[in-house]
């Protein structure tokens, strides 16, 4: 009997994904044995002519990471949409747009204008050289992908079945992953987050909480904190309680805050929001000026409480102004 | 004119495309290589404190954050004024080493490696991994998964995360080890030197006995002079994590050498229009084009260029090595692309060293390993060698540390121009007049791209033995002419 | 046809809704913009329903509580006190002008206080003009996960 087809794909991504992936080690043989791997741009040589040519839901699972940058990651999303049973949103661009997503705080202007003017190692001619999609050279045309104004996350362009959170998704829980499918288990319902858990990261750290009162907030690199009690409590930004569990909380155990990979908890559509509600709750102040200087101790909330989740939080994007 | 075109390029981090045009006579007019994506990072980190950093910039690679944490993370220190105290530092270089060593097993052994160690003429079907193992044997590929699987390891216990590290920060690294700890990455690393010492028996034997192949890495379809750039310490010894910028000339003398806050005296990108990517060039020389020679400002900053531009490995075992290298190969500077995969495999064994010696210092395990920054930040340079070159982190920031400019000279970038070239000689020098383009053509102008290691190893086992490629040759109507098929 | 705000009002049950009723009750002329939707407390206002207001297309959100020291569970507007704040800036990060987004203390006493609040916000927002936003234009909304 065949082997079922799987696919894996990079958009806008960092390759961290796909290095997740074999970090299942010597598990990557029974990957192996159990499928028959049809399209790993990383790793085999099939080139987006392959994929067009097969028929369309011959790939059992595709497992797609990155986020919709361009062009063409958008045309191999709806590729791998059509050619796909299962289409997988793997990590954390593909599910809320990741990091790639911060480029919503800022324009594709402001990005080009600084790469390649103004940045000061660029050598700028007449005014500035841009990227252009078709050029006409002596030879002939040649293309590149147009690049959009606003990063978006997959389930935003095409349907997604299943969602891996994680930047990068745990090997354990790929692992996990992988070994129900392989087993033919009947999985959960569409639209599921599969390899995570249904509670916080909080849940998996193994400080000590007390009741928070807070007056005060650090930068991480301002204070050396104590290893046992909680971060937010010593008033170390941590986006701990705003963050699904299932990455064994590796962050905070390693003496750094959280800073919201595994994207948001259950039933929760904005990260950012929540964040915003947690630390309200327990900064303690009543009175309007002081609580507007605690506020100013926090650095940065656009890029914190939205560092991986921006493209996908309720208004998506910084107004273009 | 016909269009060949290669997209996408595959077996390497990131994207690209190549296109190839061919004048009537069926020879190459010439070659773009094109890099088709911009996420935009020199832009959405302004606003951000820049002592997150070392966090977000992980995310430009996730097969080498390392590299991108240690120079961010050094970055920050120059911007904060602050030295960390000497444990703090050797975790660093504890870290960068094993991580160094790590990346070029998976490198050498399922990218780049079956090229050579299975021949660039031998069938699709052999040209990966399990050719590798047919090769030199069994073992090698549980091999090659167990030093993945132990420096994966060893880095999550000093970077808190395997991938996309998070313990760097100002002033130091966020935790120390434990004498347990640091008793168990030396059992690591022991094993570390032993694989590199394998490693290079392996290419010994297999590549270094092999008359044919000495010939290949010699040959002049794989050749350019250009100038080398590596990072050297105060005796000109290679060193991935810190010392100065070096740059030789193609004769092998020394052109500059500089500090990380001079390098935008020295290096300079050009923008075209026909791609996402910049290039760098030497700006004391200036960009001259996609040339080679002493007149033209291209340099290739990757392992063969570290060697080149150093006077020698740290290590005694790497150095004896180095020294073979070059004896075989008729002395400094080596220009041949291929040899690339020598000086890696090289620089595997030297990072293995370093990594035991660290370990077994006494300091590694100390309880001081942060110093509180005091000073106002304002500005700072942190350059580290990535596994495919110099990497270079520039940031400047308001009083507060909020980061109100970014720029950066990755890796892979540095080599966008020799890339290219590469590219462009080895289709000039295998697709003729009247010679069938096969697809060992298409895989030997792969070998030319694949020697600079463009981040990315894997598939240790899924590779399914051959490499389905559908080429087709379009006349300017877009009729197809000739295809060919090797799925 | 001259531009007429869209407000969404967060009212708490105890004092502001019922403020509001007082002002109807005592039929004190107020601008028909606000929209309101009842919550137990000013401390339920999830800044979610704020953003999600904005993106529905809200052109104006007000939140009302109760006067600090009065709220009916103690401490729930103590909360809305940083929470509404914290999230002004936000929404300012976001391009859209902090006005648009406002906090009141109205008793259940005060119709006519709540009456000025309400007139004079709708013509802030009037001269502010419609809200436009990118997530206005996109299909599909964001849905939580379980």
């Amino acid at each position: 009997m065949a082997k079922p087809k799987l696919a894996l794909y990079w958009a806008a991504s960092c390759g961290g994904c796909e290095i997740a992936v074999l970090d299942i080690h010597e598990k990557i043989l029974d990957v192996a044995n159990a499928f028959d791997i049809v399209f790993w741009p990383v790793a085999l040589d099939f080139k987006y002519e392959d994929v067009r040519a097969m028929e369309d839901k011959s790939i059992d699972l595709c497992l797609f990471n990155g986020s919709i940058r361009n062009s063409e990651n958008l045309e191999i999303a709806h590729l791998l949409r059509a050619k796909s049973k299962v289409l997988v949103a793997f990590g954390s661009c593909a599910l809320e747009g990741g990091i790639p997503g911060l480029a919503n705080l800022t324009t594709k202007e402001a990005i080009w204008n600084y790469v390649y003017k103004e940045s000061p190692s660029t050598v700028t001619k007449n005014g500035g050289t841009f990227p252009q999609t078709h050029t006409m050279m002596p030879e002939g045309a040649i293309e590149i992908p147009e690049m959009w104004e606003t990063v978006k996350a997959l389930d935003q362009v095409v349907d997604v079945e299943y969602y891996v959170p994680g930047c990068p998704p745990q090997p354990e829980r790929i692992w996990a992953v992988m070994e129900h499918i392989i087993s033919g288990k009947p999985l959960p319902p569409k639209g599921s987050i599969l390899g995570a858990t249904d509670k916080t990261c909080c849940d998996e750290c193994p400080r000590e909480r007390k009741e928070k009162k807070l007056k005060k907030f650090f930068r991480p690199y301002e204070i050396q904190p104590d290893p046992n009690e909680c971060l937010l409590d010593q008033g170390i930004v941590c986006m701990g309680p705003a963050t699904r569990s299932g990455c064994d909380a590796l962050c905070t155990k390693a003496n750094m805050p959280c800073r919201g990979c595994y994207g948001p908890p259950p039933n929760v559509v904005d990260q950012g929001a929540k964040m915003v509600s947690a630390l309200s709750s327990v900064i303690d102040a009543q009175d309007p000026q002081e609580i507007e200087s605690i506020l100013d101790q926090i650095a940065d909330p656009m890029g914190t409480f939205y560092r991986f989740s921006l493209a996908h939080s309720i208004l998506r994007r910084v107004e273009k102004l | 004119m016909k269009q060949i075109k290669i997209d996408p390029i595959t077996r390497l981090e990131g994207h690209g495309k190549i296109d190839i045009f061919l004048n009537d006579d069926g020879e190459v007019e010439n070659t773009y290589f094109q890099i088709p994506e911009l996420r935009g990072f020199e832009q959405f980190c302004v606003g951000r404190p820049v002592e997150e950093l070392p966090r977000i910039t992980t995310r430009i690679c996730g097969v080498c954050p390392e590299a991108h944490h240690m120079a961010s993370v050094k970055a920050c220190d120059a911007v904060f004024h602050v030295t960390p105290p000497p444990t703090a530092k050797k975790l660093r270089q504890l870290l960068y080493n094993v991580f160094f060593a790590g990346d070029h097993t998976t490198h050498f052994y399922a990218l780049g490696g079956p090229d050579f160690i299975v021949g660039p003429t031998a069938p699709a079907s052999e040209r990966n991994i399990l050719g590798v193992i047919k090769k030199v044997g069994l073992e090698v590929g549980g091999k090659v998964i167990e030093m993945r699987k132990r420096t994966q390891s060893v880095l999550k216990i000093l970077g808190g995360k395997q991938t996309h590290q998070v313990t760097a920060l100002p002033g130091g690294m966020s935790k120390g080890i434990t004498l347990e700890e640091a008793k168990l990455i030396e059992e690591h690393c022991k094993w570390f030197v032993e694989f590199g010492k394998f490693t290079i028996q392996a290419f010994n034997d297999i590549v270094l006995k092999n008359q044919e192949y000495v010939d290949l890495i010699l040959s002049d379809a794989f050749s350019h002079r250009t100038y080398y750039m590596g990072l050297v310490d105060e005796n000109n010894k290679v060193n991935f994590y810190d010392g100065k910028v070096r740059v030789v000339d193609p004769d092998g003398k020394e052109f500059v050498k500089y500090s990380p806050s001079e390098y935008l005296e020295n290096i300079a990108e050009e923008v075209e229009p026909w791609t996402y990517l910049k290039f760098p060039f030497l700006k004391k020389v200036g960009w001259k084009g996609l040339v080679d020679g002493k007149e033209s400002g291209v340099y290739r900053a990757t392992p063969l260029s570290r060697l080149n531009a150093s006077d020698g490995m740290p290590t005694p075992l790497a150095q004896a090595e180095y020294e073979k290298m070059y004896s075989t190969l008729g002395g400094k500077p080596v220009h041949a692309t291929l040899a690339t995969h020598w000086a890696r495999v090289i620089e595997l064994l030297s990072a293995a060293e370093m990594a035991l010696d660290l370990v077994r210092d006494p300091e590694i395990t100390g309880t001081n390993f942060r110093t509180i920054p005091t000073e106002t930040p304002t500005e700072g340079v942190g350059i580290v060698e990535a596994p495919r070159g110099t990497l270079t982190h520039h940031y400047t920031t308001d009083a507060k540390g909020m980061v109100t400019k970014v720029n950066l000279i990755v890796g892979t970038t540095n080599n966008y121009a020799p890339i290219s070239m590469s590219i462009n000689k080895a289709a000039r020098g295998l697709i003729k007049k009247g010679k069938e383009v096969t697809e060992g053509t298409l895989n030997m102008i792969e070998m030319a791209f694949r020697a600079y290691d463009p981040c990315f190893g894997c598939a240790t086992h899924s590779i399914p033995g051959r490499r389905p490629f559908i080429l087709r040759i379009r006349d300017k109507e877009g009729n197809i002419l000739e295809e060919i098929n090797r799925c | 046809m001259a531009f007429e705000p869209k407000i969404i009002g967060f009212l708490c049950n105890w004092c502001s809704y019922t403020g509001a009723d007082l002002a109807g009750v005592s039929r004190i002329k107020s601008a028909p913009n606000v929209r309101v939707i009842r919550t137990m407390c000013s401390g339920r206002v999830d800044p979610a329903f704020v953003l999600k207001a904005f993106q529905l297309g809200a052109d104006g959100v007000i939140v009302m509580g109760c006067h600090l020291g009065d709220c009916h569970y103690q401490e729930g507007n103590y909360k809305t006190i940083r929470r509404i704040p914290f999230l002004k800036r936000l929404v300012k990060d976001f391009g859209i002008d902090p006005r648009r987004l406002r906090l009141e203390w109205v008793s259940a006493s005060e119709g006519d206080r709540f009456a000025a609040i309400v007139n004079e916000m709708t013509e802030e927002i009037r001269n502010l003009g419609p809200l436009k936003l990118y997530a206005h234009n996109d299909i599909q909304q964001p849905v939580a996960h379980h």
